[in-house]
Formats: C-alpha cells, sequence, structure tokens
C-alpha cells in the first residue's frame, strides 16, 4: 500500500518537477483581454486566474506588472493563468475604473473573487506564487498563531494522519513558497500546517533556533496513540526547498524498519535511492525480537539520515564473520557492504551520522564550487595534494639555520674539497620540495656536528649550477656523498632523517671496514669503545675474523665494506694472532663477529660464502633483529624479506612476558616464514591509523595479529580473551594457517591512480577557430568543415581542417586588416576573466 | 705523381692521390668549427677546408657596419651556465668556459671583429682540425659499396688536390649576393662595395632595394645626411619583435621606421624589383621606370625619349630622381660547387636561397651529405634560430649525435631516471635549457618510457621533423609511449601584421594554459611513436601530429617555471593522468601506512622509502602537512577514547582511502575519478 502511495506521488512530483524545470515548455503563459467584458465573459467555472488591469494608456511601466508577467509560467503549473486586462479609455467599471484597483491583482475562481492582493504583497514571483498559492490552500494548510492552535491541531489528528509543521520567518519568502507548493502536492495526504510566529519555533525546536531561517517538522501523528503524549517529531535538516521537502516526505512515508531475506548487494531502498545509506541490523531467529526492537530505535534515531533493515540470516547465507552484527551499505555505486561488529546503538549512530557529515561537507563544497560559476569541472586539480610540496612551500619563508654550510659553486668546488679530511655535499634543486625537506633536516645536522673534527658540510645547488652536477654525476635530487682526500666519494643511500644523516655522516669518518691492528683494539672494538670517535654512537659491531691464508674473503669483506660504508660499524681482524681471538669466541676464521649493544652479547657466523653481494646480503640480514620494535625508519629493512608480519600493537612497552612469548614465537622453527615483532604506538604513533583501518572500533591493547603482506593481505587478530603465550600463538597460527579464521579486514588491493584529472587541453585545443570567429554569422556555415574531430583518422581531420581555418583568417582580415587574429582573441578573452594584463 | 693515372672510377683508392677523411666539413665558420669541435671531442677523424687563412672569413666583411644584431647577455641574475646561454647569442658550444662570448665583449651588440677573434681562438684554443686557403671549388661521388653510405664524397681545391671523405658536412653558409637584373641594374651598388662613409652620402637622394636589416642597416647609417632615403621590397616590412623571428628587422636597426612614420621624408614602397628599370639622366641623376616601358622602347636611345611613369601619372611615388641606388637583397647559398650526381637543389619558394635538406639536415639528394648553420635554415626558416649561431648550435650537435649513432653505434646520449623523478626532470629542462628554448619548436626533449612505465630514458634536443625515425636514429627503444617536450608560442600570436601588444595578451591561470600566448613549454605524449605518415599529415599549424594528451605549462613573466602550484601541479596531473599512476612525493611516516594498509604502494614510497630511502620530515614540516589536512597526527590519539577521533577537525582523517573503514577520506587526497 504504501508503496503505491510513494509511486503515486513521485510521479505527480516527477510531473510537476518537469512542468516547472522547463519554464518554456507551454505556450506563451501570459493571456491579454482587450477588455473587461471581455475577460468576465470567458471565465470558466473551476477555473482560477489571478487578473490584473492596466489602463490602456499606461501611466507608466509598473515594476510589479513586470513581476506578474514573469510569475505567468510558474503559476500556469498549478492551473491558474494571469491575465492581462486592458481597460478602454472611457471603461469606469469596477475593476477599471477606481484609480486603487489599478494597483491590486485579483483572483477569481470562476468568476467569484476570492481575493484581491495589493501590489506590496507581489513583490516577487517567490511571493506571487506563495500567496495566491496560500489562497488557494486555505483549507489545506492551517496557519497557526500560538502553541495552543498547533497543540489542538495536533490532538485532533492523533491516529488519523500525520502533520507537516513549517515555519518560515515571512510570507512571501521563497521558503513559503516551497511549503505552500509542496502542499499543493501533499496537502491531501498530511495536513499541512504554518507559522510566522518566533515564539512556536522556539517552543517546537530543541535548542536555541534562529528566527530567521525557515524550519520544518514532520510530526508522526498517526501512530500516535495515546493522547497525553505529543507526536513523534522529525526535523528537516536540510535548508527548504520544493526539493529537501519532498524528499524529506518521501523518507517519512518509508517504512520505519523493512524486513529483508535476500542477499544485501541487491537490496535498494528508498533511502540509497536518495543517497543515504542503509544500516542492516544482522538478526538471528533466537533473537529475533530483542533484534525487532533494536532496529526500531535504532531507525527512530536514523530517521531522515538513514534507513533500516533487519536481515535475517537464517534465510540469508552470509559470507561473514559471525560475531557481526551491523552492516552498512553506502549508496555510491560499486562501494562493498561493510559488515562492521558493533556493541551499541550509538556506535550505530556515530557511523551514519560521521558518514553524512563527510557528505554533507563535500556537498558544501561541490556548492560553493558551482556559485564559483563556470568552475565545475575544475575539481580543485589546482589545490595541492602533495603532502611533502604543501608542507615545504607552507615553510618557505622560515630562514634555515645554514651559516655551518659551505655554499659550493663551480667555481669553488675543488678547492673546498681540499678543506677538510671528509666533505659532505648535499647536492640539491632550490625549486624542488622532496630537496628542500631534505635541505631542512641537512641543517639540523649541521648544528648537531658543529665542531666534529675534519667533517665539512656543504651544498650545491643545481639549479644554479648544472655543470657542476653534470660533472659529478648527479642525476637525481637530491643527493648526498662523502668526499675523502684520494679516495672514491660515497654515496649515501639511507632515509633522509637528521639522525640517519648524522649517523652515517660519523660513521664514514673511519674507513669501513676498518683494520685492527691488535687484539686490545678489537677487544675494545667489539665493546664499542674503540676508534674513541664512535664511542658514542651505539650500533652493532660487526668483525671479520681472517687468518693470513683466507685472502679471497677478506677482499670480499673489504669490498663489501665500501658498500655498506657509513651504515654499520665494520671492524677486520687478520694478524697473526687472529687464531687466538677465534679461539676466545670459538669461531674458526674466516669469521664474523656480530656485538650487539655495546658487546652484551655476542654472536658468531662462520662466513661460508665469499661473494661481494652474498656477503653485503649475509651482513644485512644478520644485523636484523629477531623480534624488533618496528619503526617508521626500520621497517624497509624487514619488508624486503617478503615474509607476512606477526606484530604486537602495544600502547607502551610490552611486558616482560609477552616479550619473553613472542621471543620465543620468534626464535622457533617458524622463525624463518615471517617477521615477528612489535610496535610502540608510543614511539610510532601512526600504528594508530593502521589499526583504525584494519578495525572499525579500536580494539584493547595489545593487539596481535597476523598480517599477510605479500600475499593475499588479509589481516587476522589474535583472539583478545586469550592470553599471549606461545602455545596459544603457534596454535592460532596454525589454524589461521589452516584457513579455520577469519580475517578481520583485507589490504587495499587497489592501484595508486591519478588522484585528480587533468586539464583535458587536447579538448579544449580541437575546436580551432569556430568559437573565436568575431562575426557570428560566419560560424555555422564554418562549423560542418571544422567540427568532424575525435576518432577520426588523425590525417583526415589535418587535412580537412586546413583549407577551411585559411578561409577563416581571411575572413576575418578582410574588414580591418589590422586587427586580424587579434580581435577574435579579446573576444574570447572577455568570457574567461581572471588574467593577469599587467604584470 | 700517381694523380694523372688513375682518373674516374677505374681509380684504386690510394693514400697517395687522395688524402682521406671520415669527414669532411666545408667552411670554418661558426657551424663548421661547431660541428669540429663536436667530431674532436668524439676522437673523430675529420678536416675543416677553409678558403680564407682565418676562420669565420664571412664576419670580416660583413656585416658592412660591423654591428652584429645577436645579443650579448652579459647578466641574467642567474649563474646557471645553462640557462646564460639562452640570452647569449654569439658563443659556441664548448667545455671550455673561457670560451663564452661574454669573455670577449661587453658590447650588448658586439662587433663584428669580436667575432671573428672569437672563432679564431676558438678553432686554436680547442685545438680543431681546420686547413686554412683551401677553396673547396668541386665536389663529386664515387660509388663505393664499402663506403658507409655507398659512395665517397670527392673534394677538390684550388690547387686542384684531392679529398676523399665518407660524410660531407657543408657549413659553407650563404655568401652569395642576391642579385635582381633588370634594366638599369648596371648603376646599382652592392650592399658587398657600397661606401659605409656616411660623408660620402651627404646631400644625396637614396633607394635602398631591400627589406632586410642588412638594409635598414644601411639605411641608419646614412639617414642623417641624406636628402630622403627611400625604401623598395615585394614585401612588407615584418618586424622581429611581432614576429618573434631574429631574421626579421630588429628593432635596433629600424630608425627609418620612425623617420617614415613621423613624415620626415623617408619612406617604404613596396614593388616587385622584376618590373623596375632604372635609367640614368645626363645628370647622371638616377630615374625609376618600369621594365614594361622601355620593352615597348624599340631603339635604346637617350634619356628624352624614355616614357617615365611621371608622365602618365603626375603622382608616381618614385618620381624624383636618386643619386644612388643600392642593393641590399641578402645572400644565398653556393650551389655551383657540387656535381649534379649530388643533386643539390634549391628549395622553392622563399626558401630557394637553401639547398634542400630533411629535417634531420641530411640532404634530400644524397645520403652521407649534410648542411649545418646559415644554409640548413629551410628546415625552420622565418620560425625559429636554425639559420643563427644561437640557434644551429644546438641543430649541429643534433646532427652530431646522428652521425654518432649512425657509424660508430653511439646511440644516442641518455639518462635513465626512475619515474618518481619524470616531473623534476621535465622541470628541470623547461627551466634551463638553452637547445630547446633557442631551437623552439625544432628541437625537442624525448622521454622514452620503458618497464611499464617504471623507468624512464631521457633524451636531450632531438629534431622533431625525424620524429617518426626516433628509433632508427638514435638507437632508442620507443615502446612503452613517450613524451615530446617542446617550446611554442601561441598559435595565432604573432606575424608580421599582427597587435602583439594587445590588453590581456598574457594568460595567468594554470588552467587557461593551452592559450598561452609567449613561448612557453608543451608537452605532447604519445602512446606509440607517431609514423611518418602522421607527421606528413600533421595539422599545418601544428608542430607535431596530434597526440595521445597534451600540456600547456602556463607562459611566464619570468620564463621561470617551478611555481608549486602553477607550473608543477598542473604538470604532474598531467603525467600521471598520462602514466594511470599517482606520482605524489609521501613522508616516511604515510609510506609506512601504506605498507601496513596496501599491498601496492605509491611509486615514491615503492622507489624511496621501501628502498630504505624514505623522507623523513622535521618537526615543521610536518606540522604544516597536518595543518593542509594532508597528514594526519596520531600523537594526540587517545586510547581510551574507543572512537575515532573526528569530532576535532574534520579535515584531519583524511590521508587514509575510503576502504570500508570509517576514516573519512579528504576529497582531494583521495580517488576523485571514478574508475
Amino acid at each position: 500500500m504504501s508503496a503505491r502511495k510513494d509511486r503515486w506521488v513521485s510521479s505527480l512530483v516527477f510531473l510537476l518537477f518537469c512542468v516547472s524545470s522547463i519554464p518554456k515548455c507551454g505556450s506563451a503563459s501570459l493571456q491579454q483581454e482587450p477588455s473587461p467584458q471581455h475577460y468576465f465573459s470567458a471565465l470558466e467555472a473551476g477555473k482560477t486566474s489571478l487578473a490584473f488591469f492596466t489602463p490602456s494608456v499606461s501611466p507608466g511601466a509598473q515594476p510589479f506588472l513586470e513581476q506578474i508577467e514573469s510569475s505567468a509560467e510558474a503559476l500556469q503549473d498549478y492551473g491558474v493563468s494571469v491575465v492581462k486586462v486592458n481597460c478602454p479609455k472611457e471603461d469606469v467599471s469596477k475593476y477599471c475604473g477606481k484609480e486603487n484597483a489599478l494597483r491590486k491583482a485579483f483572483l477569481f475562481r470562476g468568476n467569484r473573487l476570492i481575493r484581491e492582493f495589493p501590489t506590496d504583497a507581489l513583490f516577487d514571483v517567490n511571493s506571487i506564487v506563495a500567496n495566491v498559492l496560500f489562497a488557494l490552500l486555505f483549507n489545506e494548510v492551517k496557519y497557526v498563531e500560538t502553541l495552543a492552535d498547533l497543540e489542538n491541531i495536533e490532538n485532533v489528528l492523533k491516529g488519523k494522519s500525520n502533520m507537516v509543521f513549517a515555519y518560515v520567518p515571512a510570507t512571501g519568502t521563497a521558503e513559503h513558497r516551497a511549503v505552500m507548493e509542496a502542499a499543493f502536492v501533499y496537502g491531501t495526504i498530511h495536513q499541512f500546517v504554518l507559522t510566522t510566529e518566533a515564539a512556536l519555533l522556539k517552543a517546537t525546536s530543541h535548542d536555541d533556533p534562529d528566527v530567521s531561517s525557515a524550519w520544518l517538522l514532520f510530526c508522526h501523528c498517526q501512530q500516535a496513540t495515546e493522547p497525553a503524549q505529543p507526536c513523534r517529531r522529525t526535523a528537516l535538516a536540510q535548508p527548504l526547498t520544493l526539493l529537501s521537502i519532498h524528499r524529506h516526505l518521501k523518507l517519512m512515508g518509508a517504512p520505519l524498519v523493512t524486513e529483508v531475506a535476500e542477499d544485501p548487494e541487491k537490496i535498494s531502498t528508498v533511502h540509497l535511492q536518495l543517497g543515504l545509506p542503509l544500516v542492516f541490523i544482522l538478526s538471528q531467529k533466537e533473537t529475533y525480537e530483542a533484534d525487532r526492537r533494536t532496529a526500531e530505535f535504532v531507525a527512530w534515531q536514523l530517521l531522515g539520515k538513514a534507513g533500516v533493515a533487519l536481515l535475517s540470516r537464517d534465510l540469508v547465507d552470509l559470507n561473514v564473520l559471525q560475531r557481526s552484527n551491523v552492516a552498512l551499505k553506502t549508496p555510491e555505486e560499486g562501494m562493498p557492504i561493510q559488515y562492521l561488529v558493533l556493541e551499541d546503538t550509538d556506535e550505530v549512530i556515530t557511523l551514519v551520522e560521521d558518514k553524512n557529515k563527510v557528505k554533507q561537507i563535500q556537498e558544501d563544497e561541490q556548492e560553493e564550487e558551482e556559485e564559483d560559476e563556470e568552475e565545475k569541472e575544475n575539481n580543485n586539480q589546482d589545490i595541492q595534494d602533495d603532502q611533502v610540496v604543501e608542507a615545504v612551500s607552507r615553510d618557505k619563508k622560515r630562514e634555515l639555520p645554514l651559516e655551518q654550510v659551505l655554499v659550493l659553486t663551480e667555481e669553488n668546488f675543488h678547492s673546498s674539497l681540499s678543506k677538510a679530511a671528509r666533505t659532505v655535499v648535499l647536492f640539491y634543486a632550490s625549486w624542488e620540495a622532496v630537496s628542500l625537506a631534505v635541505l631542512r633536516s641537512y641543517s639540523e645536522v649541521a648544528s648537531l656536528l658543529k665542531g666534529t673534527p675534519g667533517v665539512l658540510l656543504s651544498r650545491a645547488n643545481c639549479w644554479d649550477w648544472p655543470g657542476l652536477c653534470s660533472q659529478e654525476n648527479v642525476t637525481q635530487f637530491p643527493t648526498m656523498r662523502i668526499y675523502k682526500e684520494g679516495q672514491q666519494s660515497v654515496t649515501y643511500g639511507g632515509m633522509w632523517g637528521t639522525e640517519e644523516l648524522s649517523s652515517f655522516i660519523l660513521l664514514s669518518q673511519v674507513s669501513c671496514p676498518l683494520k685492527l691492528a691488535t687484539m686490545d683494539e678489537a677487544e675494545g672494538y667489539l665493546r664499542g669503545e674503540f676508534p674513541p670517535e664512535l664511542s658514542s654512537h651505539h650500533h652493532t659491531s660487526l668483525l671479520g675474523v681472517f687468518s693470513t691464508a683466507t685472502s679471497e674473503a677478506r677482499e670480499a669483506f673489504e669490498e663489501a665494506g665500501n658498500i655498506l660504508s657509513g651504515h654499520i660499524r665494520m671492524g677486520m681482524y687478520f694478524e697473526d694472532d687472529a687464531l687466538s681471538l677465534s679461539r676466545k669466541y670459538s669461531v674458526s676464521p674466516p669469521a664474523l663477529l656480530l656485538a650487539r649493544s655495546g658487546g652484551r652479547s655476542m654472536e658468531s657466523i662462520a662466513l661460508s660464502k665469499h661473494s661481494v653481494q652474498d656477503m653485503v646480503q649475509m651482513i644485512r640480514y644478520q644485523l636484523l633483529d629477531i623480534f624488533p620494535e618496528i619503526t617508521v625508519s626500520n621497517l624497509p629493512q624487514y619488508l624486503q624479506l617478503g615474509k607476512p608480519f606477526l606484530i604486537l600493537f602495544s600502547a607502551g612497552d610490552i611486558s616482560q612476558m609477552e616479550s619473553e612469548e613472542m621471543l620465543k614465537v620468534a626464535k622457533g622453527r617458524a622463525q624463518q616464514t615471517f617477521v615477528a615483532c612489535w610496535l610502540n604506538l608510543k614511539n610510532t604513533p601512526v600504528g594508530h591509523g593502521i589499526l583504525r583501518t584494519y578495525f572499525s572500533t579500536m580494539p584493547s591493547l595489545p593487539v596481535l595479529l597476523w598480517v599477510k603482506l605479500h600475499a593475499g593481505g588479509q589481516v587476522f587478530k589474535f583472539p583478545s580473551e586469550q592470553p599471549i603465550t606461545e602455545m596459544n600463538i603457534l596454535s592460532w597460527l596454525e589454524k589461521l594457517q589452516a584457513g579455520l579464521e577469519i580475517p578481520s579486514s583485507t589490504l587495499s588491493e587497489e592501484d595508486w591512480k591519478p588522484p585528480l584529472p587533468a586539464y583535458d587541453f587536447l579538448q579544449m585545443m580541437e575546436p580551432p577557430v569556430p568559437e573565436l570567429s568575431p562575426h557570428p554569422g560566419d560560424t555555422p556555415a564554418q562549423q560542418p568543415s571544422q567540427s568532424p574531430r575525435g576518432d577520426t583518422a588523425r590525417g583526415d581531420t589535418a587535412t580537412r581542417e586546413e583549407p577551411s581555418q585559411e578561409s577563416t583568417a581571411e575572413e576575418i582580415g578582410s574588414p580591418g586588416r589590422g586587427l586580424r587574429g587579434t580581435a577574435p582573441r579579446l573576444a574570447a578573452r572577455d568570457k574567461q576573466g581572471k588574467r593577469h594584463s599587467e604584470l | 705523381l700517381g694523380l694523372a693515372l688513375c682518373a674516374g672510377s677505374l681509380c684504386v683508392v690510394s693514400g697517395a692521390t687522395f688524402l682521406y677523411h671520415d669527414y669532411c666539413v666545408i667552411g670554418a665558420g661558426p657551424a663548421g668549427l661547431q660541428v669540429a669541435y663536436f667530431f674532436q671531442q668524439a676522437g673523430r677523424d675529420y678536416i675543416v677546408f677553409e678558403r680564407s687563412h682565418a676562420p669565420g672569413s664571412f664576419f670580416a666583411l660583413y656585416p658592412r657596419h660591423r654591428k652584429l644584431i645577436s645579443i650579448n647577455k652579459q647578466y641574467t641574475g642567474k649563474s646557471n651556465s645553462e640557462f646564460n646561454l639562452r640570452h647569449d647569442w654569439n658563443s659556441l658550444l664548448s667545455h671550455d668556459r673561457r670560451l663564452l662570448f661574454r669573455h670577449y665583449s661587453r658590447d650588448f651588440f658586439p662587433n663584428a671583429d669580436t667575432m671573428v677573434r672569437y672563432l679564431e681562438d676558438f678553432a686554436s684554443l680547442l685545438k680543431l682540425q681546420v686547413q686554412y686557403n683551401t677553396a673547396i671549388i668541386h665536389v663529386t661521388l664515387e660509388k663505393n659499396e664499402q663506403a658507409w653510405n655507398g659512395h665517397y664524397f670527392l673534394l677538390t681545391d684550388q690547387d686542384r688536390k684531392n679529398y676523399k671523405c665518407s660524410c660531407l658536412l657543408v657549413a659553407a653558409g650563404t655568401w652569395v649576393p642576391n642579385v635582381v637584373n633588370f634594366p638599369g641594374s648596371e648603376y646599382v651598388e652592392g650592399y658587398e662595395t657600397v661606401s659605409i662613409n656616411p660623408e660620402d652620402f651627404t646631400g644625396q637622394t637614396v633607394l635602398i632595394l631591400g627589406r632586410g636589416n642588412s638594409a635598414f642597416e644601411t639605411a641608419e647609417n646614412i639617414l642623417g645626411v641624406t636628402n630622403f632615403i627611400h625604401m623598395v621590397s615585394r614585401s612588407r616590412v615584418r618586424l622581429s619583435w611581432a614576429t618573434h623571428y631574429v631574421g626579421d628587422l630588429r628593432a635596433i636597426n629600424n630608425g627609418l621606421l620612425d623617420t617614415y612614420q613621423l613624415k620626415s621624408l623617408d619612406g617604404l614602397l613596396e614593388g616587385d624589383l622584376e618590373d623596375l628599370a632604372i635609367v640614368k639622366d645626363k645628370k647622371g641623376k638616377l630615374h625609376i621606370t618600369l621594365r614594361f616601358y622601355l620593352e615597348n622602347r624599340n631603339i635604346s636611345s637617350d634619356i628624352d625619349s624614355i616614357t617615365l611613369p611621371q608622365d602618365e601619372l603626375d603622382n608616381f611615388a618614385t618620381r624624383a630622381p636618386y643619386d644612388r641606388v643600392i642593393r641590399c637583397l641578402g645572400w644565398k647559398f653556393d650551389f655551383s660547387i657540387y656535381n649534379r650526381s649530388l643533386r643539390m637543389m634549391p628549395g622553392k619558394g622563399n626558401i630557394k636561397k637553401y639547398p634542400q635538406i630533411k629535417p634531420s639536415y641530411e640532404s634530400r639528394g644524397t645520403r652521407g651529405l649534410f648542411v649545418l648553420g646559415t644554409a640548413s635554415h629551410s628546415v625552420d626558416f622565418r620560425k625559429s634560430a636554425g639559420g643563427f649561431i644561437h640557434g644551429f648550435r644546438y641543430t649541429t650537435r643534433a646532427v652530431h649525435h646522428l652521425l654518432e649513432n649512425r657509424h660508430h653505434g653511439v646511440p644516442w646520449p641518455s639518462t635513465v631516471y626512475p619515474i618518481t623523478q619524470l616531473t623534476n626532470s621535465i622541470i628541470k629542462r623547461v627551466n634551463e635549457a638553452s637547445g630547446l628554448y633557442q631551437m623552439f619548436s625544432v628541437l625537442a626533449d624525448i622521454i622514452l618510457l620503458r618497464d611499464n612505465a617504471t623507468i624512464f630514458e631521457y633524451l636531450e634536443e632531438y629534431p622533431i621533423g625525424v620524429l617518426a625515425e626516433l628509433e632508427m636514429q638514435t638507437g632508442r627503444k620507443a615502446r612503452n609511449g613517450l613524451f615530446v617536450i617542446i617550446m611554442e608560442y601561441g598559435r595565432n600570436f604573432s606575424g608580421a601584421d599582427k597587435d602583439v601588444f594587445y590588453y590581456n595578451r598574457a594568460v595567468g591561470e594554470a588552467q587557461h594554459a593551452w592559450q598561452s600566448n609567449f613561448l612557453h613549454p608543451v608537452i605532447y605524449y604519445y602512446k606509440h611513436l607517431p609514423t611518418e605518415r602522421e607527421m606528413r599529415l600533421r595539422h599545418p599549424d601544428w608542430p607535431l601530429p596530434r597526440p595521445d594528451a597534451i600540456h600547456h605549462i602556463v607562459e611566464d613573466f619570468l620564463t621561470d617555471w617551478t611555481a608549486p602550484n602553477a607550473h608543477i601541479l598542473p604538470l604532474r596531473r598531467f603525467l600521471e593522468n598520462c602514466l594511470s599512476t599517482d606520482l605524489r612525493n609521501f613522508f616516511a611516516e604515510s609510506c609506512f601506512l601504506f605498507a601496513f594498509t596496501h599491498e601496492k604502494l605509491p611509486p615514491s614510497c615503492q622507489q624511496g622509502y621501501v628502498r630504505m630511502q624514505g623522507l623523513v620530515g622535521g618537526q615543521e614540516l610536518r606540522h604544516h602537512a597536518v595543518q593542509a589536512g594532508l597528514l594526519q597526527d596520531y600523537t594526540h590519539t587517545d586510547f581510551s577514547d574507543d572512537r575515532p577521533p573526528d569530532s576535532h577537525d574534520g579535515s584531519q582523517e583524511q590521508l587514509m582511502r575510503d576502504h570500508g573503514i570509517p576514516v573519512h577520506p579528504l576529497q582531494h587526497l583521495v580517488n576523485a575519478k571514478d574508475e
């Protein structure tokens, strides 16, 4: 029943829109009558007309007449014809004779006068339509002045029909017109009540309302059974327009909760059609009653914002987590349905309201854009969306403390390199954002390393000195290099952070690998005390132990040292007593000793592979921690392993127990197949962003996740009720490997597409001349020869366009040669506006 | 000794009779020396023949009034040497910084003697192989299948010495004066020999034939001492500031336009010189008449019997007699020394003073014969700067690259970059490249995409006329699509008769960039290399065939295209849409987030962060990015709050794309475009 009503309403409204939005679709709607006699004799019973009388000799144009004339079309949609009656000079009848009658308009139904309007009530089309409809819909739209009147009407309606109550600041406004137009359509279904009393507005709305803006309430009186209770009300949240009222009434007419028993992907309701989301409450037979109540409760809360449907899981086979209890379907085409586990109804409501908020913002922005005329196509293309570029340009006014950094030029480059034992050069381009971002870190490095002996920090701007940069083979910006006298320069290949840069520069002070001469040095080196330059620097130390016989391995190690220079502390010992060192740590040369955290733990690795690449890779691998804390700067090292992550998110440091259990898992036989790690949200706050992406609500911390990076991208959450122990973890891992667990989330597979379209200059350039022609008459004649374009063979287009262009030039040229070419451009220019003319 | 014995094709190549070189260059002018420099650098076997005893013999004589009209801008406010070449029209290209013209002259318009001195230094400092006092008087071909091009070039000098080369580069310029023959042309003095002493013209009335820079230069010199000067030529005057063509009349020479338009007796006339005739009266005055009147006459007797135009039309413009008539009609290429087998043909129409060549500067008639320098101007006559030092120094380099590839298997020099550097590499070049700037719409930078557009190869200053032959000419492959970067003026902006100073001529907004009028960079994108057919059938106004997409960088008053929002951002969007990828830069933190939430990473994270070269960014920068709504600040997140903290600032939840997760996208950070 209600569905049919909907359809009826919508088709009527559609019809209404059709006529009202195509103003010229009827014939000329203003009728002219030569005399009052003519007019009155022609009046048909039941037809409504708005007439005004003018003396045939007009005493001057009356502005209100123009407004009446222009309202004729709008009124025609409501069956009201507008008639201009000419008064012959000698006529002294009722309407023509009196002087003041000429300043009024008269509304007739048949030949009965319904109302006369003074001209000051008819100041524009809105006021004319509003007032005429107000007069015609006298019975359908009740006007109230007091709260008591309103309550009376409400009480009468209870149990019978619903009420639409509107406040407008004044009659004759656009809002008034919108309400009257809506009443014209819906007046027979709902009772319309109108007021202009601010007091009534205050009584019906919650907080302090704005009396200057209109307000509309839908009062659900039909369902109200208790006489003492007021009807439930749903306010219209958008500004009052015919469209928004129609939409609101349509939503109010929709069933409160829809019961569905099919795949939610296929369901479509009024809400989705109107661009609102649809919330599914997932129900089961056992909990049906409670779910139904929940659904209704939620539906009342979301009335006008979203639809609510009750989906019975027993009837539909859903491939989602058993625990999911709510689903959200958004109106956007192609968006998947989200299945969520929510704990209370407030969450449902915030979920929807936040969605709407964003949409509302977007709509507002769009409206603003549309107001900007013609700029509609330009959807923010000119707004910077590169975070680095934007950050740098916002920071450009800050002067960088670069006094410590020597500026290199083509002239002083070579002489500067010999000034210090080591010269660090940052090659950059002063217009390039990433360069400038790095230059900021570099200036911090300069102040950190101020006073470090033997290190000179300098910079070379490749925009000023391109010859220098190409001579140094710098093809990318930024590039940092360390030049040492008599040695090959070392190019930096690490993170562009202050810490990493300074550490690199410091480590580069000593040669890599460092040749250790005595046992004492070797021991001191492993403890992190030797060489003294690096004693403040806490890094893992790597010592290669070689016997004199193992030169092949030693050479590879030295080569690897060159590659890893600046990133790792590498030492080398190959004296005769290398054996005693190897005996002490029970390794046989060639071998590596790895001293983590100042020599507190020592590992030894036998060297078997002797190729440089293998050695580098092996050293890199050995430096990785077994159970690291993942940070922004160390993640790439672990990502390169190409394994899934078992990661524990923690709000702060993890507990001893968790740490030990995780370490056991990490060291276990599964070690080779995944990366076990943890993330401290205090140190790496962006972890919140990750969790927020995985879960709709923040899970309780710590939370252990299995993230299948590089392989399907599913994310599994370790059951929060289980304690984090090796046993539990391993059995959970087994279960999820066996496919028995349902992922909580899946990584987006989306490609990184262009964020926004580009200006389509090709399309703009295609029709070359016609639009610019100064003679409007010429254009149509030329168009056919020039318009063919698009995907016709390119050659054809070219040849076809050639002659026509010639002729255009001729034609333009003929009247005044001096202006040829410029006049049409000037004409085109006006349309575009916004150009800088002088400077 | 064996010279007489072996003649013609019977002669087997023998070192005794023919001096052999891989490359022979005719003419040690700027173009000849320029190509010699490149051969020298590449270690090629070459020789330059110069008929005079020193390089640049043309400049030793011309311009007669000794003022070069090529600018020598000493200061630009920039130290970028490549950029500064944009405003140095006299230097040749070399690695030697001493050989910059500003070290030779402080004049904005230098003296021609300075040019001669400069060229001498260029040849000697760089130790170029130039053989002076050798005038090549005949060039012919010798068929030989072993030769690079199927034939050798045989050159003969004035002493009958012979030279043999595999490849001939003609850099002889245009030096044969254009002469018009009409009755009475014997009374005409030539620009080559006319006096340059103004005193010789005191109180005289002068007619000048021609309307180029040499004509105006001659007029300028005597403007103050003559009664009046009239100038006749077939076409209207073309002002270089209206045509942006440096070969048209330059403002420095146009004093006569002033005196004409300011009613000071001097004047310009249009008329075909072929119709002209000059008769001399008894007093030695020269009268202008028309050939047509003379032809009607039977016997060539005295002046009185000749009809003068003013006899019939008594207000005929040039009815006043002249004391002198000077011919300043420019020069043409010397076609005479080439044997017919070389098929060195003059061009058609207004380029008939130049030999016919292809856009690769190779002769249309003979493979292996290249025309360089001024004589090669037919490629871009009245368009670009290929006929002038500041243009042909680049086209000469391009020819050298073509030769290196063709004969020595050295492909066109290129640099390979990761795709993240795409925007940067274009911005760098359009801001500093001088070849693109001087040889606008003729030379182009080419970007060849490789490996599924993850990397690209950058080729500089390739002649776009032979774009279709790119793979063959450069030895580089264009399988994944390409970008062509050129500079263009607005299509209908300039011309001899156009108002180039109208209001609102400058476009300021990036979205209207395609209507830019001043020189600006244009980037063409092709999914496939255009074919020869497409090149041939291109729109006559377009330098290239219709691309798959095109981008104009909006003209800039300072020719500085580094503005982040007006220049770089629209370019990035264009490139992104051509390649269908996201070329934004991201801080390491964003990449970290993407690594855990996306299967794929944007290129800048892929090629930077993942390779441990992430951009960490300091406190301030991150703060700015957060303020701009382009980075989320998670540090203030309260764990106890179960809900996403969306209440404090709507614009913060932005970096994340919305994947069915209640995190709200910032409109301009996410994919607004529906796939």
